[in-house]
């Protein structure tokens, strides 16, 4: 009979499972899968961010040792290859939709970015493929290029498509701005602030490698890829690009080193190494260098804003107005035309009662590479808006700013909430976890801690953001209403064996967040199975009947709850087996946690013994129920989660060098029910680290030219151990209403309320100098010129 | 082409090579240990970390042809024959200092290292600075930061348990 | 990287007679010319490894100076009893290299050789004003390093030690660019008798001495003797890092900060 110790359910700070492997150098990456006979790939990529070809030889390069094919473009034409698709499709203020140009795979006539793919190299190894990719030769037409966001609206700016005008993909709107313009006429106080989403280069710590192998003797092909979701490859690649039925495509995501929204996409070389593995019969390896990942994996953030808030006398607030221009980059990311619109303009009203917003979107075409969802996506770029204008509004008031937000917050009892922005927020409690990280911050001892610092010759700042965030998308119609080109929903399989043990089939993907634990525990909490004997199978289209992957802390929320509804239907058979083998009606059943009881006796059966029952169907209703024990569910949320909460910032800053320091850090989040609390920590803490080194570190950075200046980890500043300082995490509970679980999203909450906190107290720090506007990162450089401004100032 | 003769967790290999032929690319495709990563191309990540004679080296930036002769631990060869994981292995786990696990490797020989070279125990601080040669972009290094600590007081004969307390 | 021939020599002249070939390269931890290699910046015939030469290897004192060979890597220069007891700036300094590992394999032949204008080791070899000693004669600090990645050094010709005299005080400090952690402006300052030297590295296209800071801290040996000099901006490195004239305003501060540290 099968006992669950208390400790393995929900609520459990369960050890992971996991861990075994990847603390034995087990784990199975992608670069670690070798096959026989196996040629390595080795992709040409533009040096120039705008260039028309004018020749691409190959001859020399197929010459040279160790080679087995170069192919280009055109060789892709001749195969009638197809562009890399986008999934999903904005319309404009008119009506129309969004400018789509065409993202070849390898380009054809013109490159757009540096590091668009141009050729690839087939050899023996992968150096030989290197040497082979250098000797090609192509002949460039350089053009005038365009990096900038603002620059690239410019009249006479560089078209980076043809046919594009004024490099406009987009220009969107949301919320009435014949209201928003009447609650304006009635403000006492406007604030404006002009800000900067610093653009930002994902860094997940394992390069993205692809695999591509192809059978002649059944004509199937498998895909072994870095992926957060190896059924939209198969769908998008098989379907747009390949031409190759899904039916004769498998995709694998083993294990993946960090995802972090940049392995969501279709990339070129997914592609790339599957058809040429078909062209030459042998499997092809691709892995990329960190250098190459700088220039291929698909960046984040980008934005240049304007907000403006209109607030009462009493500091209410009466309307927001956004103007932002988000950068796509040169072609149009899996996802990119939703992130600056649907998942940003919705959340413009955070934690606060607003009657109305009005936010456009201008989305723009630049040199640079494709910019899509990174760690929040669009949440990031609305809550830094937000709650940096918060704090403006707070100094320009007068109001305190801890008082401001409270005055504006919605209230525990005005949940169910619609906003002027589409979303309807189901539960939350923003003055409790306001509370509760005030005191675990200390708060209001802050300024003995500012004056020990001055003390010190430190400047101490202390800074807040009470944020909101929606997540685990979605409701597959309201997103398909909203331009989606796909279902949100997910799938789970549960699969009881014969014996007892349990497999778990699921269609999210772990690449770090631990669901072969956290998924188990579910099944242990419900049908009482120890974790230890249940397994969790993800990243597999052969294994997996379907799935839309994870991202957007979509896992557990809609994931989990589809585990959850697969696992009613298995106890809902169980009963009827149950019933049968106790020779009583399914309606006096009753489940729990592994035992199924006629109720009000003591007669019971445990789950394996239905299992063997459903297996070996000898004392069996075979006329009613089918034998076996396996069921699944696909599950379609019926809203988005929304998990918020409050982060607190310390940092001081030294006005020598301008360096800033973290010191102290506090969250206290609401996500819902935890399932384990070790978890749920490292993913906030883990997001909070993303979060300072938006804020304090990292930027990525073009010249003029598009040329990438920060194209290495030399020049692109990673967060490191001494960067960062101990985090207080903390959570605070209002259950999710609409999912079985309860549960709201952990992944992202770290990454969307820290910028604000940080640059709050940053600000907060630099008060005597003056600073209303401060864009990320605030680095030593910037700090000092502050710094140093604002003494000359003073002295003059 | 060279020939290098290296032990590698206890067993000697010979192998011909290319002079070009990085140490982690030995590792990796030659031996088949794939435990040890390649996470960047400027020496900086340090996913790639391996014990060469007693000291944390980045086996991406050092020639195969430059360990002949060495002795080389790399992370298959640090739990116990029977399977029981070293102090720094169980630390990681018990503190949850790894999410994806992919920069694991090469931050757990690195922390050994580290710890061995503080016989007399080791500050917060030393630990955040000791690892500026390895990048996580999941954990933010707090959990981290915690098992190194945890595993030093095992190692250093502290305490015998790595279990944290309940929590 | 480019595949190249690979040597060991176990003597110094055979290490010369391989070089002879101008398109070899010398290489003893590799943690200069490897990253460099794998970006194919560098397409060297050969690579002559130095590490089987015994003689190149050690920290000794003589006379009234300590002696390093090149092939001594960073981790023994910080860990050396000697070098602390003698020269405890050049402890600090080599233990502030890099990281770990960069110190556990890099050495101070490829370091000074290389004269990376970001390095450490020619702070410490220019602000002592030691000697290096090479294959063919000795050459002092201030002769040595003549521009970015440029040496008085000739082709063929190998860095076998440096000669470091025993001062009265020495003292480091710098500021870590925020992402490669190389060095965006470091100061290494010395006393010795009368003689004063303050040499910056990480701000300039090579490291270099201030004069005038060595003359008001001769006449001064105080922090606050070197608060007040400007450097100036021109000919300092900018980039998305820094401007000059922030390069600038640091050597001030960590020369003020090396001093207090030299005590």
């Amino acid at each position: 009979m099968n006992v669950v110790a208390p400790f393995e359910g929900i609520g459990a700070s369960l050890r992971r499972k996991e861990d075994f492997r990847f603390l034995r150098g087990r784990g199975a990456y992608t670069d670690d899968f070798n096959r026989q006979g196996q040629l390595h790939a080795w992709i040409l990529r533009s040096p120039h961010a705008h260039a028309r070809l004018t020749s691409v030889d190959t001859a020399a390069a197929a010459k040279m040792p160790g080679v087995v094919a170069v192919f280009t473009g055109a060789d892709m034409a001749k195969d009638n290859i197809g562009g890399l698709p986008c999934g999903w499709q904005i319309h404009n203020k008119d009506g129309s939709p969004m400018a789509e140009p065409a993202h070849p795979v390898l380009a054809a006539d013109k490159v757009r970015h540096v590091g668009d793919p141009i050729a690839v190299a087939i050899a023996a190894t992968r150096e030989q493929a290197r040497d082979a990719a250098e000797a090609i030769a192509v002949s460039y037409d350089v053009l005038p290029a365009v990096a900038n966001t603002l620059d690239a609206v410019k009249p006479g700016a560089p078209a980076v498509h043809d046919g594009v005008g004024g490099n406009l993909c987009y220009d969107w709107h949301i919320g009435d701005k014949a209201v928003l313009d009447a609650a304006f006429a009635q403000a006492a106080k406007i604030v404006s602030l002009d800000m900067v989403n610093n653009r930002l280069i994902p860094n997940a710590m394992e390069p993205r490698a692809a695999l591509g192998e192809f059978d002649p003797t059944t004509g199937d092909y498998t895909l072994h890829t870095t992926s957060q979701n190896p059924h939209v490859i198969r769908l998008l690649m098989g379907a747009n690009v390949l031409h190759i039925p899904e039916s004769k495509l498998r995709v694998v995501a083993p294990d993946v080193g960090g995802g972090f929204g940049s392995k969501i996409y279709h990339y070129a070389e997914e592609a790339i190494v599957t058809w040429s593995a078909g062209k030459l019969g042998r499997p092809v390896k691709w892995t990329a260098d960190r250098s190459e990942s700088f220039m291929s994996d698909a960046h984040g953030r980008d934005h240049v804003s304007n907000a403006q808030l209109a607030l009462d006398a009493n500091g209410k607030i009466l309307g927001l107005k956004v103007h932002t221009y988000a950068n796509m980059g040169a072609y149009l990311s899996t996802f990119a035309p939703c992130v600056p619109t649907y998942l940003y303009a919705t959340l413009l009203a955070g934690t606060y009662t607003t009657p109305v917003i009005y936010c456009e979107v201008k989305a723009v075409f630049t040199n640079t590479v494709p910019v899509d969802a990174y760690r929040g996506a669009g949440r990031p770029e609305a809550t830094f808006l937000l709650e940096r204008l918060m704090d403006v509004a707070a100094q320009e008031t007068g109001i305190d700013r801890v008082e401001l937000r409270r005055r504006n917050f919605i209230q525990p009892d005005q949940f169910p909430y619609q906003t002027p922005v589409a979303l309807q927020y189901d539960s939350g409690n923003y003055q409790a976890t306001l509370d509760q990280a005030l005191v675990t911050a200390d708060w209001a001892g802050f300024e003995s801690r500012r004056a020990e610092a001055a003390k010190r010759g430190k400047l101490r700042g202390i800074g807040i953001s009470t944020y909101l965030e929606a997540c685990g998308i979605a409701p597959s119609a309201v997103v398909g209403s909203l331009g989606a080109r796909a279902g949100l929903y997910e799938v789970g399989t549960i699969r009881v064996h014969p014996t007892g043990s349990v497999t778990v089939l699921t269609g999210a993907h772990s690449h770090g967040q631990g669901h072969e634990t956290t998924f188990a525990q579910l099944v242990a909490d419900k049908l009482g199975v120890p974790t230890a004997q249940v397994d969790i199978v993800h990243g597999d289209t052969a294994k997996v009947p379907f799935g839309m992957g994870t991202y957007g802390s979509r896992s557990l929320a809609v994931g989990g709850s589809a585990m959850m509804k697969a696992m009613d239907k298995i106890i809902a058979k169980g009963k009827r087996i149950a019933a049968h083998l106790m020779e009583a009606s399914v309606d006096d059943i009753e489940f729990d946690r592994g035992t199924f009881r006629v109720a009000g006796t003591d007669k019971t059966k445990a789950l394996v013994d239905i299992s063997v029952a459903a297996y070996v169907p000898h004392n069996y209703p075979i006329d009613e129920i089918e034998p076996g024990l396996e069921e699944t569910a696909f599950y379609d949320p019926k809203n988005f989660t929304y998990p918020g909460g409050c982060h607190i910032a310390e940092v001081e800053i030294c006005p020598e060098t301008g360096k800033v320091s973290m010191v102290n850090f506090t969250a206290v989040d609401d996500v819902g029910r935890v399932i384990n609390p070790m978890i749920v920590e490292g993913q906030v803490q883990g997001g909070i680290a993303q979060g300072i080194g938006q804020a304090l570190l990292e930027t990525c950075v073009y010249d003029a030219d598009g040329q990438l200046l920060s194209g290495s980890m030399m020049d692109y500043t990673m967060p490191r151990a001494d960067d960062l300082a101990p985090v207080s995490v903390a959570t605070h509970t209002t259950l999710c209403t609409h999912n079985p679980l309860g549960v709201k999203g952990c992944g992202e909450v770290g990454a969307i309320g820290s910028p604000p906190a940080v640059i709050n107290a940053v600000v907060d720090a630099l008060r005597d100098y003056g600073v209303r506007s401060l864009d990320m990162p605030a680095t030593p450089a910037k700090m000092w010129q502050i710094i140093n401004g604002g003494r000359r100032m003073a002295a003059e | 082409m060279p020939q290098v003769t290296l032990t590698v967790n206890g067993q000697t290999h010979t192998q011909e090579v290319e002079g070009r032929t990085l140490l982690v690319e030995l590792l990796r495709e030659k031996l088949r240990l794939t435990g040890t990563h390649v996470g960047c191309d400027t020496s900086q990540c340090g996913a790639c970390v391996v014990d060469i004679n007693g000291e944390s080296v980045k086996s991406c930036t050092t020639l195969a042809v430059m360990a002949n002769g060495a002795n080389v631990t790399t992370i298959e060869g640090l739990a116990a024959a029977d399977g029981t994981l070293h102090a720094m292995q169980e630390a990681f786990r018990e503190y949850h200092a790894l999410q994806c696990g992919f920069c694991t490797p090469g931050m757990v020989m690195s922390a050994i290292d580290l710890v061995n070279k503080h016989p007399n125990g080791i500050t917060e601080q030393q630990i955040r600075e000791g690892l500026e040669g390895n990048l996580c972009r999941c954990t933010g290094y707090h959990n981290i930061v915690r098992a190194i600590a945890a595993a030093a007081d095992v190692m250093h004969g502290k305490r015998t348990e790595i279990a944290r307390a309940a929590e | 990287m480019y595949d190249f021939a690979y040597h060991k020599p176990g003597s110094v002249a055979d290490a010369v007679k391989l070089l002879a070939d101008p398109d070899a390269k010398a290489i003893s931890g590799g943690h200069t010319l490897l990253p460099a290699l794998k970006h194919r910046l560098n397409k060297p015939s050969a690579l002559v490894d130095l590490s089987g030469i015994a003689e190149l290897r050690g920290i000794k004192r003589v006379g009234n100076a300590i002696v390093i060979g090149a092939l001594t890597r960073h981790v023994e220069v910080a860990n050396s009893a000697e070098v602390a007891a003698a020269i405890p700036a050049l402890a600090y300094m080599a233990s502030l290299i890099g990281d770990v590992q960069v110190r556990n394999r890099g050495t101070l032949g490829g370091s000074v050789a290389n004269n990376d204008p970001a390095a450490d080791y020619p702070a410490a070899v220019l602000g002592l004003g030691a000697t290096v000693h090479t294959s063919s004669r000795k050459i002092a600090a201030d002769d040595f390093f003549q521009g970015m990645f440029t040496t008085a050094m000739e082709a063929g010709e190998i860095l076998t030690a440096v000669e470091f005299p025993i001062v009265d005080k020495a003292g480091y400090a710098k500021m870590r660019n925020p992402a490669s952690r190389y060095v965006m402006a470091g100061v290494f300052v010395s006393k010795s008798g009368g003689a004063v030297r303050v040499a910056v590295n990480g701000a300039g296209p090579c490291v270099f001495r201030q004069a005038a800071m060595e003359a008001a801290l001769a006449a001064n040996w105080s922090p606050d003797a070197v608060a007040g000099i400007k450097q100036s901006a021109a000919d300092l490195n900018s980039d998305i890092h820094g401007s000059a004239e922030y390069r600038a305003h640091l050597v001030g501060v960590m020369a003020k900060r090396a001093v207090a540290a030299a005590g």
